[in-house]
């Protein structure tokens, strides 16, 4: 070779400047880390672009089209958020139990759960017909949330107790609650052999906006509903519990140092079963917010992969339960508009490609990349 | 309802699993968890399809899925060895970008038409033997019996050659291996793209050979999970994630095949008057995953066995720790 003079030359070492990493000694600014979260996702709607246009499609006009589906008007706008409320919930859900470093990957199932522990009231029926509303509420809440807890029990209890790997255990849970659902649907609670049950009586519907059209016109036609109120408390009862007491103190720092944490004498197996029964509970709710607030009834495919969603949710949102709220509105839109795209897995592919380049970018919050010319390192 | 049959018929099931749970083997014992697994193998069930259907060749499709597959579980590679991320979460995101990317590049692929398939073969003298030669060698396909000598092959690579020792160190001890002049990174890359190509080969088993077609997501209906599982129950050897994979195999067959007659052993068979009993059923193989997952996790415990010393730690030259 002509370059043999120098040992083991390969290109990388021709070139005039070398990348160091330097780690960081102290966790970078605020606004360095979102504006790193803010460019990774330009970095993957620019690969998904890619994609796109390899795959046929016309990038450009397939986002300018997302943008107008689901922002373009109050109707559209409110429409993205019906999509975004059950994302929040199953977000905080995320939140919670990832900032334990607890990977429940179940929310899917704690969705389905949530949502036949809600249809359960109304169709066991637990309730008469003709109760109240805010009974039919309170109890279809409780009860979502009750079976989203108990599905998130078991890989809980399976984790504290056996040390059985909880990203597997939930998702089998996933496949467990839908079969579990289907089988209410087809066998129990059909309507005339249809794969679905009869419609909910009015009063057990969360009330909409479009409910107070007669008052207030503006919101004529608005499908926006209760469950967004229920999507805030969530957040700020996540937040405070996270950030303003002693267990939300103990899950932070089992996340951080479990070591550190059970030298403090933190039980880590009593945290890991309440944490995975209250991040199941809020995923429940999202299910039982969808079930009385958009369905109206129990049946299949409820969920576009809301449960798996919440998970990029959650780590987009840096696991601030406040910031889960605009950033689910964001993937409320790409679900929404994204029923109209060809390839129809486009949202779900982008939903990957987001996450990909998320996790990728977390490397930059640790270390600081220098370019350095080659003269100078001497 | 034949028991042979249905045990014939879940050895070829089982095949999948074994193929994914090799992979993941190889690779969690160079110390990287790859939760990916699922996502590979529909990329390699989809373009294993794709290609098979377009060139009329199975076995160039077989290639392809499981070149492609490995291409993709670098994406993993990447994020998880390089740039030092939680490999959980990047197996995650892995998964979700390969199940995507199988999803739009298989748009239509459903409806591609007939596929040829990977050819079945009876061997001639073992498939006499009773009761084993009619379920393990009788009319399988060829991917069958690739799995039976897959087995052996990898316990000695593993466990008895020096490649399989380096393999070992890094999964056990990086930096030691690393002070023995070991390339850390370079090898646990490897066994990601290694991974990568059982993935593939597992996917490509299923849409060309065992259960043909390109059924978007239901192709591999949380295979590539079970297989994950499978993993920690076979205590990462090869040779118990080949029972274990059977007898999943079996079992998923079973839960298929017991609706069909009305009557079992000479009694009504209750799954067939209530065929709503079926998604009770459809939940088992799930539900035996957990199951497993606890007795695989107490037996590590008693045995003071368990996973590679360095799974899921990322490997940092230089510092303190594994």
């Amino acid at each position: 070779m002509a370059e043999s003079g120098l040992p083991r030359a390969n290109w990388l070492d021709r070139l005039p400047y070398r990348v160091m990493l330097e780690p960081r000694l102290k966790p970078p600014s605020r606004f360095f880390s979102l504006m790193l979260s803010f460019g990774s996702v330009v970095v993957a709607l620019l690969i998904g672009a890619i994609v796109l246009a390899i795959a046929g499609g016309d990038p450009w006009a397939t986002y300018a089209h997302i943008v107008k589906a689901s922002f373009g008007s109050v109707g559209v706008l409110s429409d993205t958020m019906v999509k975004a409320i059950p994302l929040m919930i199953v977000g905080l859900a995320c939140t919670l139990a990832f900032r334990m470093k607890l990977w429940n990957i179940g929310a899917e199932g704690q969705f389905y759960a949530g949502a036949f522990g809600a249809s359960a009231v109304v169709l066991a029926p637990m309730l008469p017909a003709d109760a109240p509303g805010w009974l039919f509420i309170i109890c279809m809440v409780a009860a979502g949330m009750l079976m989203g807890a108990a599905w998130g029990f078991v890989p809980g209890i399976l984790k504290a107790r056996f040390n059985v790997n909880e990203v597997i255990s939930t998702l089998m849970m996933n496949y467990i609650a839908i079969s579990w659902n289907n089988y209410w649907i087809y066998a129990v609670w059909t309507e005339g052999g249809f794969q679905m049950s009869k419609v909910f009586p009015k009063n057990a519907w969360l009330p909409r906006l479009a409910d107070y059209a007669v008052e207030i016109p503006f919101f004529r036609g608005l499908t926006t509903h209760f469950g967004l109120v229920l999507a805030v408390i969530a957040a700020v009862v996540v937040w405070l519990i996270l950030y303003r007491s002693q267990w939300g103190y103990e899950i932070r720092l089992v996340g951080d140092n479990p070591r550190a944490a059970e030298y403090a004498g933190i039980s880590i197996a009593r945290n890991t079963v309440l944490v995975m029964m209250l991040s199941g509970a809020l995923a429940g709710l999202a299910g039982m917010s969808e079930i009385t607030g958009v369905v109206h009834r129990l049946q299949g495919s409820i969920s576009p992969g809301y449960g798996f969603t919440g998970i990029i949710v959650a780590w987009l949102a840096k696991l601030n339960p406040y910031a889960v709220i605009p950033v689910s509105i964001l993937f409320g839109a790409l679900i929404l508009a994204g029923r109209e795209i060809q390839p129809s897995g486009i949202p779900k592919m982008m939903n990957g490609v987001i996450l990909v380049c998320l996790i990728a970018s977390d490397f930059l919050l640790r270390y600081r990349v220098r370019l350095v010319r080659r003269g100078e390192e001497a | 309802m034949d028991i042979l049959i249905v045990l014939q018929a879940g050895v070829a099931t089982g095949t999948i699993l074994l193929f994914a749970t090799l992979g993941g083997i190889f690779s969690e014992r160079s110390g990287v968890m790859n939760l990916g697994m699922e996502g590979m193998m529909l990329i390699g069930a989809m373009s294993a399809f794709s290609v098979a259907t377009s060139t009329g060749n199975p076995w160039l499709g077989l290639l392809v899925a499981m070149l492609a597959a490995g291409l993709i579980s670098q994406v993993h590679a990447f994020i998880s060895i390089t740039l030092q991320a939680d490999q959980v979460v990047s197996g995650l995101s892995l998964g979700f970008l390969a199940t995507g990317l199988a999803l739009v590049l298989g748009e239509g692929l459903s409806k591609a038409g007939t596929v040829p398939l990977i050819p079945s073969y009876t061997v001639p003298l073992l498939s006499q033997i009773p009761i084993i030669g009619p379920v393990f060698f009788t009319n399988q396909k060829l991917l069958v019996y690739l799995g039976y000598i897959m087995v052996p092959l990898a316990w000695y690579y593993i466990n008895r050659t020096r490649p399989g020792l380096h393999l070992r160190a890094v999964g056990e001890y990086p930096s030691a291996a690393d002070s023995l002049g070991i390339n850390v990174y370079r090898l646990r890359y490897f066994y990601v793209f290694v991974g990568g190509l059982f993935a593939g080969l597992a996917g490509a088993t299923i849409s060309l050979a065992i259960s043909p077609g390109w059924f978007s997501e239901l192709t591999t209906a949380g295979q590539g999970w079970i297989a994950i599982g499978l993993v920690i129950f076979a205590q990462w050897d090869p040779v118990r994630a080949a029972v274990g994979s059977y007898i999943f195999g079996a079992l998923r067959r079973l839960v298929l095949d017991i609706q069909g007659p009305n009557v079992i052993f000479g009694l009504a068979n209750p799954f067939y008057y209530n065929p709503y009993w079926g998604f009770f059923l459809e939940m088992l193989p799930y539900a035996f995953t957990i199951i497993v997952l606890v007795v695989g996790s107490r037996e590590a415990i008693r045995k003071r066995l368990g996973a590679p010393t360095a799974l899921g730690v990322p490997y940092i030259r230089g510092e303190r720790g594994l």
